[in-house]
């Protein structure tokens, strides 16, 4: 497997509070690998660093390194890094724009005028985000008049339209029913073919169900990291083993 | 007391509230109609009507750009700090100034320094900066209300700073910014003592900026002071309604309009 991230010693404070204390973690090429923990213990705040939307945080420290491909992206540029490395949130964003401006909102901001590469990107975006069928008649139409669940996956697509290599997804169900969370589950492991995913999760049967690996964040920490099977059979460490079995959290 | 009886009394009173407000609206716009309806000789209403769109194209022109740049750079750019509160209380400072003030500064700093003379030209800088705290203001709350999400959003998707605020921060506060500029103009429209002390209060059709005229409203105050006649001044008066309900009314089906398109 090839490393496409490696987190070395990573620090991270707002202001004087350490929110991450010396992480050391890789991320394999075209896998999914999920953030568990609970609140408050860090997880979403690495995941906002790996696209260094972090930058946008009240006074942020960082110490340690990451590199993307062997690059550090402290010394990237953002809006390079952010190209690569696309980010869904946790609740469903769509810009109060056409469906069709929203997945084309990327795109043309990358300098592509032509209707009709504009046209495949977004029909292309969209049948990767599986809702292309659901959507292709009103692509028209305000994407904020679709059901959350449609919401979620249109903001899916317009990440992917930027050709990404990693989808960051910071809790991208908890907003959602039970129906529209295992579309985008399953939706999930479509895409890990052709994206590396780093998805954070409040729900472990989700991190269960859909990761390949699993990391295991306490209080800033990382406490464990492992194959996804191994950290709900078999933990390490007892501290994980407590979370996983409900001792708290 | 039964709550329920306290409840059903607070409920009337407020309902009695409410008809209050509204009755003493229709009261005055329902005198000034009958008093002036019959008295609206337009002609004669020509130049003070021109001199009061001079009013609002300077006093907007200059106030519009440099209210909604200096909002913008406090809620996107600026973060925090003294600097910037010092900017939010001068503004502030600056929209609790009496009007006359402006006025008597206007005539000082322009007329007299800059030799402008009574001219449109003077009028419109004294007001632009009469309506620039009311501009920045509004503005600055249209664009607290766009979710930090949508900024998100679009910084993620690897847009720059500048095409986030140009593509998704503005067109979704536009509603908003507009209805403070209709607000400025409602305030130029209505203004009379900084108007007079710097364009002046001669009757007469200005032709450029450079020239001196009267606005609507400053027509109107000397109608009604110099007693030349009520009559006219109450059709001047209910024209001035007219324009500012107009005002009302485009600002409305703006914002309509563009809600609509944009789905919510």
């Amino acid at each position: 497997m090839n490393k496409i991230i490696s987190i070395k010693d990573l620090s991270f404070y707002y202001g004087d509070f350490e929110a991450l204390k010396n992480i050391n973690l890789e991320v394999e090429e075209n896998e999914v690998l999920a953030f568990i923990g609970p609140s408050g213990c860090g997880k979403s705040t690495l995941l906002r660093i790996l696209n260094r939307m972090s930058d946008l945080a009240e006074n942020p420290k960082v110490k340690g390194e990451i590199t993307f491909r062997g690059q550090n992206i402290f010394h990237m540029d953002t809006i390079e890094l952010r190209k690569k490395v696309g980010m869904v949130f946790q609740k469903p964003n769509p810009f109060p724009m056409s469906i069709y401006d929203n997945i084309a909102y990327g795109p043309r901001m990358q300098g592509i005028k032509k209707k009709a590469s504009l046209d495949e990107i977004v029909e292309d975006s969209l049948k990767k985000a599986a809702i292309w069928d659901e959507v292709k008649d009103k692509i028209r139409k305000n994407a904020i008049s679709v059901s959350g669940g449609q919401q979620q996956r249109i903001c899916i697509a317009r990440a992917i339209a930027m050709r990404p290599e990693v989808l960051l997804m910071d809790e991208p169900t908890s907003a959602l029913d039970p129906i529209s969370t295992s579309k985008i589950e399953d939706l999930m492991s479509e895409l890990k073919k052709q994206y590396t995913i780093i998805i954070v999760t409040h729900n472990m049967q989700q991190a269960a169900r859909i990761s390949d690996r699993t990391a295991f964040f306490l209080l800033g920490e990382l406490i464990e990291t492992d194959r996804t099977e191994t950290i709900f059979n078999l933990p390490k460490n007892k501290k994980t083993e407590d979370y996983i079995t409900g001792r708290f959290g | 007391m039964h709550v329920k009886h306290k409840d059903r009394i607070v409920f009337t009173a407020l309902i009695g509230i409410s008809l209050l407000t509204i009755t003493v609206l229709l009261w005055i716009l329902g005198y000034v109609f009958l008093k002036g309806w019959r008295h609206i000789d337009i002609i004669k209403l020509i130049p003070p009507i021109v001199a009061t769109m001079y009013m609002i194209l300077i006093g907007l022109g200059i106030s519009a750009p440099i209210g909604i740049g200096a909002a913008i750079y406090l809620n996107e750019y600026a973060k925090g700090g003294k600097f910037v509160e010092r900017i939010r209380f001068a503004t502030e400072s600056l929209a609790a100034v009496p009007s006359i003030l402006f006025g008597l500064f206007g005539m000082m700093f322009f007329l007299t320094t800059l030799k402008l003379g009574f001219s449109m030209f003077s009028g419109g800088l004294t007001i632009s900066m009469m309506v620039l705290p009311t501009i920045v203001k509004t503005t600055e709350e249209a664009l607290k209300t766009v979710p930090v999400a949508y900024r998100e959003g679009s910084l993620a998707l690897g847009a720059s700073k500048l095409a986030t605020i140009t593509k998704i921060v503005l067109p979704s506060a536009l509603p908003g910014i507009l209805t403070g500029v209709v607000l400025g103009t409602g305030r130029i429209v209505g203004e009379t003592a900084a108007i007079f002390l710097t364009a002046g209060t001669m009757y007469k059709l200005p032709k450029n900026l450079m020239e001196t005229g009267r606005t609507l409203s400053v027509h109107l105050y000397l109608l009604a002071k110099e007693g030349i006649s009520f009559e006219e001044a109450y059709g001047t008066a209910l024209v001035l309604l007219l324009v500012i309900l107009m005002l009302n009314i485009c600002t409305y089906l703006i914002g309509a309009k563009l809600n609509k398109n944009r789905g919510r």
